[in-house]
This record gives structure tokens, C-alpha cells and sequence, in this order.
């Protein structure tokens, strides 16, 4: 979240102060830095750099494209990223309106409202494969005893089932993100609003010229980070539909993984490289925002 | 008194009708394991909305690890725990040292090192698994629950660092001025000035470090693979594909499990949110 912040001028104002230090105190700073540096350099440069190099031979990526799960896979996340972020960020600053309300059970709702974001992926999307279950499901259950037909075979069509992984991954994540705006939203001054009530400003209209102006860059980074998060997320869609059926709604980190798992490294390598199409931009655009 | 104004009963009923549906797609999933944990097998799949001889038949059985599925819970969940704290406290070390350095002793570069490790969260996490899995096979750490901690750590570390920096900048200056005046060295700052200030926030963030290890979920699966090494979500995860499954019993599992951090959540609530959203938005 560090890329939302701007640095306070009294931070910037102290930095040059490492002149006046104590020369130990450099010294210090250097040891106390190396555990960390360690630690970056052993599991995530050195990482990224052998994956890289394994990528480099072009045959994998002949091998990869000739795969009819990877051009399926590709649309899937592209679906993912544009449908599903956009729709839980649209809903998470729907929700972050109504929680900055003054109540009483607003307040109790929204602490019960974080539990998705506490508590681990397993457990939640296990009760929820189950209740898609065609056969023992509660959902078609209840199809079957009020309408008497079957209801649909949720998990073994590839369209619903892909709809239902990015409903798991905006349950999921939906609260972090309400959270996040939800401090945005109270970051704007009251006297805007104040000022805007007694011009006799609507409520679309205090959104559109006073909540929205203040929030779109938020807004526009929280979709941005979502999206490059997104990208890796493999529990949704794994833990629900395994990428099936017939592998038809792998996303990329899934079929990665899905790769490693055959032992075949440089493909799984090369569908990752194949993401970064997708994840320089983005990744881009937050480093500009980030030197801004 | 008098009676509120039909606006003001219109406003309250459009807050209800946003505030139901949340509630109800909040708890539907988490309500659900729950049933399914206290309900005897046969009733479980009615579509009941509270069974009609609620048991607790299920935790026994878990407990006493009395199916073959289920033949490793302790073990399993003791690694959990040993991975979770072991992460908590490895991260809170090194996080603590690296803040304290870059805000505190003002280390030449350490800003840049600051930036470097933020970069880790521009890396989605499955695409940094793949190669982290090869290169733990070369540092001889597979199927080591070190592998898994180390790894957490990794993820958990930029984020900490970071947020202990935001709350060090915002310990006053003169503090270091005053120890420097008084001949202190960086390791009485540190330790008789910067760790008690500190506190709330270092709560916090091995409180955060601690849950990502314990929901972790892909890198324990990929780096894990003993009966006995493995976390618990992972044991759990073996268990989705099989059609013979005992729904019921991974369930009252899955419920277990998601007990500890939930009550954690709640009993660090106010030190989470206001340290976890910290500077999310200053301007």
C-alpha cells in the first residue's frame, strides 16, 4: 500500500540528516540492513533471475502455444483482470459509501464484513465448492424444492464456473479493498461536504465533485495493484474448479503451477513470461505514480 | 417525541436494503462450514438452515483423528502453528533491524533498499512461487518447513519494514538528538528508545506476518510435501479432488482452522486496521 502514500515534507526535510550522526551509527545501519538484503537477494532476485534464464529458450514457447489449455487460459485471466477487478473496485467503492455512514449497526456490520479478508482461503472455498455440489449442494436443493427442476451443474461448465471463481476471489478480497477506500473516503474533509449541502448539492452531485475527485487517484491505484495481485492468484480458482473441467478455466498462475507440477519448468516459466504483457504496464504505471 | 420524517425512514431503508444482502454474503460461505461442522452426516445435504439434532460428533471424530483421512491433524496443525509463529517472530527480527536502520540510524542507500523491497509485491505471488520453488531446490530446503518459513518471510518482510518505518519517521527527531548529546550508542537507541515506542506497531506487524503464514495456502502446497511436514490447509487440499471425501469432517476441519485467526483478528482488531491502512491515504 506504500505506493498510495506520499512522503510527508518533515520526512523529506530529515533526510539528509544522517551528517550530523555518530560514523558507528552508519556502521550499524549497514549490519542491521544485511538480514533483510539477504533475504531479498536469496528468494527474490536470484528467483527471478534463474526463472528468467530458463524462459530464455524459444522452443518452450513454441511448445506452450501449440498447448490449447494456454490460449484458453490467457482469455480466462484477461477476463479475470478486466471483469472481475473492475466489478469488485466498482462495488468496493459502492461499500465504502455506505460504512463511512454514522451507525450504530453499520459499524457492528462492518466488523463482521472483514471476516472474508481474516480468515485463510481453504476452509470458506471448501464450504462454497460444496454448495455449488449439483447433487448434495444446498444451492440446487433449494432450486429443487422450489421449482421442482434441477439447477445447473455449477462447477462442470467452464463459463459458470469461471464466473464463480471470480465471485470466490471478489468475496475474498472485496473487504480489504472497502477498507482501503473506506479510509479514503474519510480522509476528505467534512467542510466540503458542508459546503457543497448548503449550495444544495445532491447526493449524486456531492459524489461527483467532491468524493470522486478525491478518490479517483486512490481508486485508480487500488485497481491497479488489484490487478497485478490478481495475476497471482491461484487459490480461486485452483481450490474451486481445479482449472477443470477439461482444464478449461486455468488462469496463467494456475497453469503455471499446473506445469511445475508436470515437471515441465521451462513451460511453466514460459506461460509466466507470457504475463508480463500484462503485468509491465501495470507494473509501469505504479512506478510512475510511485517517483511522482 | 416526534415521529422521524418519511425522507429520514427512506434513507434508513435503503441503508437496510445495501446492509442485508452484505450480511448475507458475507456469512453465507462461513455459516455454511459451520453448519455442516455441527451437523450429524445424514442431515447435513438438507438445505436446512439449522439441523435438527445438532452434534459435536464431528470435532470428536476430528480430535481424535479417528479417520484416515484425518490421521495427521495434530501433526498438521502443530506445523501450521510452528510455521506461523516461527515466520511472526523471523519477520519481526529482521523487519524491525531494516526499519530501525533506514528511519532511525538513516543507513546511506537505505531508501533504495526500501523501494527494492516494495518491488517483491510487483511480482504476483504464483509467478514468484515457480521460480522460488527451483531455487529452494537448489538451497537443499524442499520439503524443509524452512523453506515455507523463509518464503513467508520474504513476502511478509517489505510490507512490515515498511510500515515500522512510517510509524519510526513519526517518532520525534529530538529523540536521537538527546541520545546523541548523551553519548548513546546505536544499539542503546534502539533498544532503550525505539522498542518501547514502538510496541503497538510491532504487535501489529507480527501479527500480520503471523496470519499470512498460518492462510498461506500455494507455497505451502508447492513447497511442502510429507504427510507429516505439511500445513494444514495443504492435508486439507489433498482431499478436494477425491469424490469420496468426508465433506463433514473437512469441513468441521476447515471451521477449526479458521477459528484462530478470526479470534485473533478480533482480539488485535484496533492495532490492525489503523496499522495496516496507515498512510494508505496520507496526502
Amino acid at each position: 500500500m506504500s505506493v498510495l502514500t506520499h512522503p510527508s515534507p518533515a520526512a523529506a526535510a530529515r533526510v539528509d540528516a544522517s551528517a550530523d550522526r555518530p560514523a558507528p551509527w552508519q556502521t550499524w545501519g549497514v549490519l542491521l540492513l544485511t538480514p533483510y538484503l539477504l533475504v531479498f537477494i536469496l528468494f527474490v532476485l536470484y528467483p527471478i533471475g534463474y526463472g528468467l534464464w530458463i524462459a530464455r529458450n524459444p522452443a518452450s514457447y513454441v511448445a506452450l502455444f501449440d498447448d490449447p489449455i494456454f490460449a484458453r487460459s490467457a482469455v480466462n485471466t484477461l477476463i479475470f483482470l478486466v471483469i472481475g477487478i473492475n466489478l469488485k473496485m466498482a462495488i468496493a467503492l459502492m461499500l465504502s459509501g455506505f460504512f463511512v455512514q454514522a451507525r450504530t449497526w453499520i459499524k457492528w456490520l462492518s466488523v463482521i464484513f472483514i471476516l472474508p479478508w481474516a480468515v485463510p482461503s481453504i476452509p470458506t472455498i471448501l464450504s462454497l465448492r460444496f454448495m455449488l455440489n449439483p447433487e448434495w449442494g444446498v444451492i440446487n436443493t433449494l432450486i429443487f424444492r422450489f421449482t421442482g427442476e434441477d439447477g445447473p451443474n455449477w462447477l462442470n461448465d467452464p463459463t459458470i464456473a469461471l464466473s464463480m471463481a471470480i465471485a470466490v476471489h471478489i468475496w475474498k478480497s472485496l473487504p480489504f479493498w472497502t477498507l482501503i477506500l473506506i479510509a479514503g473516503r474519510l480522509a476528505i474533509s467534512g467542510d466540503l461536504y458542508e459546503a457543497a449541502s448548503v449550495d444544495g448539492a445532491s447526493n449524486r452531485q456531492k459524489f461527483m465533485y467532491v468524493t470522486w475527485p478525491s478518490l479517483r487517484t486512490l481508486y485508480l491505484t487500488c485497481t491497479i495493484l488489484s490487478m497485478i495481485w490478481t495475476l497471482g492468484d491461484f487459490n480461486s480458482v485452483y481450490l474451486l474448479t481445479g482449472g477443470g473441467p477439461a482444464d478449461l478455466t486455468h488462469v496463467l498462475a494456475t497453469l503455471g503451477i499446473r506445469y511445475l507440477r508436470l515437471d515441465q519448468v521451462d513451460m511453466s516459466m514460459a506461460a509466466i513470461v507470457c504475463a508480463l504483457p500484462f503485468v509491465l504496464p501495470l507494473v509501469f504505471f505504479m512506478m510512475k505514480r510511485l517517483s511522482r | 417525541m416526534t415521529l422521524p420524517s418519511l425522507r429520514a425512514v427512506t434513507t434508513e431503508a435503503k441503508l437496510l436494503l445495501i446492509g442485508i444482502p452484505v450480511l448475507i454474503w458475507t456469512l453465507l460461505p462461513i455459516y455454511h462450514l459451520f453448519l455442516f461442522a455441527i451437523s450429524p452426516k445424514e442431515s447435513a445435504f438438507s438445505g436446512a438452515l439449522w439441523p435438527e439434532h445438532p452434534t459435536l460428533h464431528n470435532f470428536v471424530v476430528v480430535f481424535g483423528q479417528q479417520h484416515y483421512f484425518l490421521a495427521h491433524f495434530w501433526r498438521q496443525l502443530w506445523n501450521s502453528l510452528f510455521i506461523a509463529i516461527t515466520t511472526g517472530v523471523l519477520t519481526l527480527l529482521i523487519a524491525t533491524a531494516a526499519a530501525f536502520a533506514i528511519s532511525r540510524l538513516k543507513v546511506r542507500g537505505g531508501r533504495a533498499v526500501m523501494n527494492l523491497a516494495l518491488f517483491t509485491y510487483f511480482i504476483p505471488a504464483a509467478f514468484l512461487a515457480v521460480p522460488m520453488y527451483r531455487t529452494m531446490g537448489f538451497y537443499g530446503l524442499l520439503n524443509n518447513q524452512w523453506a515455507l518459513i523463509l518464503a513467508m518471510v520474504t513476502i511478509a518482510a517489505p510490507y512490515s519494514i515498511w510500515v515500522l518505518k512510517q510509524a519510526s519517521d513519526n517518532l520525534p527527531y529530538e529523540l536521537d538528538e538527546a541520545a546523541i548529546m548523551d553519548g548513546a550508542s546505536a544499539m542503546q537507541l534502539f533498544r532503550l528508545v525505539y522498542l518501547p515506542l514502538m510496541m503497538p506497531s510491532l504487535v501489529a506487524v507480527g501479527t500480520y506476518a503471523l496470519l499470512l503464514a498460518w492462510n498461506e495456502y500455494l507455497f505451502a502446497f508447492l513447497l511442502l510435501s510429507k504427510d507429516t511436514a505439511v500445513t494444514l490447509p495443504v492435508g486439507l487440499g489433498n482431499f478436494l479432488a477425491a469424490d469420496d471425501s468426508p465433506w463433514e469432517l473437512l469441513m468441521t476441519t476447515g471451521f477449526i482452522y479458521a477459528l484462530p485467526p478470526a479470534a485473533i483478528y478480533y482480539v488485535f482488531r484496533r492495532y490492525m486496521v489503523s496499522g495496516l491502512t496507515a498512510g494508505a491515504v496520507k496526502n
